[in-house]
């Protein structure tokens, strides 16, 4: 384990139109950790990780994946979204292939690998996700929570380095959340470095090793999850804590305390 | 006896519709082929690209189908040797290309953004995604208008006649005026065979739809 992040961000703005959605956000992230970004609806978090990847493009700032600027003018982007996994709130598997396929695409058009070695690698990774029996299946004939674990296989398959999740669980009734942060949790105790934004506040309470908590486009606190849920530093924090808390025993109604 | 004249005609109204259906089939590749560049074009090009791809498309709309017939043919027969029927695949080609065309940009625009995005994501370069994920979806999508264009097409075979190609409308005409009237039954008869040829593509491409639907998804 060398002492250089994984990944580095600095001073990453981004905005839609003349509204600024994320403002001069700064963290690093150590290979092997766990970072799990919260905060209120509409505070960009989810903004935030679609720029880490490249997929919304950014008016100022850098974004580094160990020595190679993705944010830069012609990066490789292709080469570098291969070893980043990515994992939508809403699925998005190609609904035109099966489970199989869905998985081994990338592996043959990208990983360049036979349809042989390209299947092997996907029923060795739906199997770890516990869709062995869906091979042939399409996407529309599975549950929701199904689906996002194909679409974790998916990432998975292509061996990422780190896996970034947009609110990977906000789609699911209740019953697939279980399932989903399962197979996240086991991830989790492989060692796989990972970005999580989530309203699962027990998750991440238990799973991150930092936290980040976002306002308006901008992070307000970064601590441990010991800090940010328990002893958060900021009003901002602990208001938002304390209206989920609340929220959670009833204390407060219908209306979260923080807004 | 005009079921006589009829049954003895029989060969040749056979004839003119197969010269139909061949010019059918032709002006259909021409603008499936057209047509898919030009919507991908709409779709994807760079500014100049979409530009000159929606000024063809215009054009081919606006122009009206008997005037880009005798563009094609006497037009190009000016200067080059060109035959009825590769004129009338052309001129009619191309128009059904600039329909085609909006029938797969809409086609594409149907595509949920979520599918670029999560190709993209896995590291596919833009041309793959589209390739590989969006191009799939979509003529999937358009297989429904396409029948209708195709339908429509097939019926606009007939306009050909204008410029000389012996299809079936054509061949009617010539059996009216080699009897002497009949004109209704004549005419009527080459109308059950416009008719046959629908239902016969109708049946063809709906069959084509149900061999490619996505189990578990559910066609608009």
């Amino acid at each position: 384990m060398s002492d250089q992040p994984l990944m580095r961000v600095s001073g990453l703005h981004k905005r839609f139109g003349d509204k600024t959605v994320v403002r001069d956000v700064s963290f690093t992230l150590a290979r092997g950790e766990v970072k799990g970004i919260i905060g209120p609806s509409g505070a960009g978090k989810s903004t935030l990780i679609r720029c880490l990847n490249g997929l919304e493009p950014i008016e100022a700032g850098q974004v580094w994946l160990e020595d190679t600027e993705l944010t830069a003018r012609g990066a490789d982007l292709d080469t570098l979204r291969s070893r980043i996994g990515f994992v939508f709130q809403d699925f998005n598997l190609f609904t035109h292939l099966t489970v199989r396929r869905n998985v081994t695409l990338a592996l043959i058009k990208v990983k360049k690998l036979s349809r042989h070695d390209a299947d092997h690698i996907a029923e060795r990774e739906l199997a770890r996700v516990g869709m062995a029996d869906k091979l042939e299946a399409y996407p529309a004939e599975l549950s929701g929570g199904q689906q996002q674990r194909v679409s974790i296989a998916r990432a998975l398959a292509m061996e990422p380095e780190l896996m970034l999740f947009d609110e990977p669980t906000s789609a699911l009734d209740p019953q697939s959340v279980g399932s989903v942060l399962r197979v996240m949790r086991q991830l989790v105790a492989e060692g796989m470095t990972m970005i999580i934004v989530s309203h699962e506040m027990a998750f991440i309470e238990a799973v991150a090793d930092d936290v980040l908590f976002m306002v308006d486009g901008a992070i307000v606190e970064e601590g441990s999850a010991q800090q940010i849920f328990h002893q958060p530093q900021q009003d901002a924090t602990a208001r938002f804590i304390d209206g989920i808390a609340a929220a959670l025993i009833g204390d407060g109604g219908d209306e979260p305390a923080s807004r | 006896m005009i079921y006589q004249t009829l049954w003895n005609n029989l060969p040749y109204l056979a004839e003119g519709a197969a010269m139909t259906v061949a010019l059918a089939v032709a002006l259909l590749v021409i603008g499936l082929a057209v047509g898919t560049a030009l919507g991908l074009s709409q779709s994807y090009g760079a500014w100049p690209l979409r530009w000159g791809a929606t000024l063809i498309e215009r054009l081919f709309r606006a122009i009206p189908a008997v005037v880009l017939l005798f563009l094609f043919y006497y037009g190009i027969s000016g200067f080059y040797d060109i035959s009825s029927f590769a004129a009338a695949a052309l001129a009619l080609g191309l128009r059904s290309a600039a329909y085609q065309s909006q029938i797969f940009r809409g086609a594409i625009a149907s595509v949920p953004s979520g599918q670029m995005a999560a190709a993209r994501a896995t590291g596919l370069t833009r041309r793959q995604a589209i390739t590989a994920v969006v191009l799939p979806q979509a003529l999937r999508q358009a297989i429904g208008p396409w029948t209708n264009e195709a339908l429509s097409e097939l019926k606009d075979t007939s306009l050909a006649y204008t410029i000389g190609v012996v299809e079936l409308m054509r061949q009617a005409d010539y059996i009216v005026s080699a009897n002497y009237g009949h004109t209704l039954a004549v005419y009527g008869a080459a109308a059950v065979m416009y008719l046959l040829l629908s239902l016969a593509a109708t049946w063809l491409l709906h069959r084509a739809d149900a061999q490619l639907r996505v189990p578990g998804f559910a066609h608009s």
